[in-house]
């Protein structure tokens, strides 16, 4: 299974995607199963938008190298990852995950996989914008590091789950 | 040898009002933190951004490293928060 070299588009863009021609692409490839995620900027009461900056030169390559160990554990047709950065407005989306496989575990696996080691890896940061003008940078949460690091447990070496 | 680039990013940024500098590469053995200690005494600005040492993290060369890694031959440091992205 999976012997061919999976189709990988990684995008680091401005500009908004649309979810449906995403999941097309990666239904048109061989595998039967299909799993993504489509993250958006949540009204969290008085948010108007989220702006994002990253790290040019080593976005792109930061991602990768996530889809690559993704590749490795699971028997992967496709993956789409696609991150947007600079300002988003409340109901923007922000980032796509789609993962093919031949069953529904591997993809979905993987799926979750890619999101939880992006948060951890990339190198983005977001900042809140208030309705009342005001900005603020948001904060890591632990729970994001606990996730990543529960995928490494799950490799063997320490206290599987 | 070359000089030493630095980027900052998000607060980090903000607080030392610089996107990037150029800086005289330090002596051999130099560690990412002993390069803040240092330059902690450029201005306010650097002073307050590299004063939360342990919301501080660091890519040399655009590879991720703790701040107790000698910079060595980098060509590029980045400072910035924890990310947050996805």
């Amino acid at each position: 299974m999976a012997d061919q070299t999976p189709s990988i588009a990684v995008r680091v863009t401005e500009e908004d995607f649309d979810t449906g021609a995403e999941l097309a692409r990666l239904e048109a490839l061989p595998g039967g199963a299909i799993a993504s995620f489509t993250g958006l900027v949540r009204d969290d009461g008085g948010l108007t938008a989220l702006r994002l900056e990253h790290y040019p030169a080593m976005t792109q390559a930061q991602i990768s190298a996530v889809v690559q160990q993704a590749c490795a554990r699971w028997p992967l047709l496709g993956v789409t990852v696609i991150h947007r950065f600079g300002e988003l407005p409340v109901g923007a989306r922000i980032v796509f995950v789609g993962a093919v496989s031949y069953h529904r575990v591997a993809a979905l696996e993987a799926c979750a996989y890619l999101i939880d080691w992006l948060k951890v890896s990339a190198p983005f940061w977001k900042q809140e914008i208030r309705r009342d003008g005001s900005r603020g940078w948001v904060e890591a949460q632990n729970a994001d590091d606990a996730r990543a690091a529960l995928w490494r447990r799950r490799e063997g070496r320490l206290d599987p789950i | 040898m070359a000089d030493l680039t630095i980027l900052y990013f998000a607060w980090v940024r903000e607080r030392t009002g610089l996107d990037e500098e150029h800086v005289e590469r330090p002596p051999r053995g130099t560690t990412i933190a002993q390069l803040l200690d240092k330059m902690s005494s450029h201005s306010e600005g650097h002073a307050a951004a590299f004063a939360e040492r342990g919301r501080l993290r660091a890519a040399l060369d655009q590879q991720f490293f703790p701040l107790d890694t000698e910079i060595g031959e980098a060509r590029e440091l980045a400072i910035f928060p924890p990310v947050t992205g996805g």
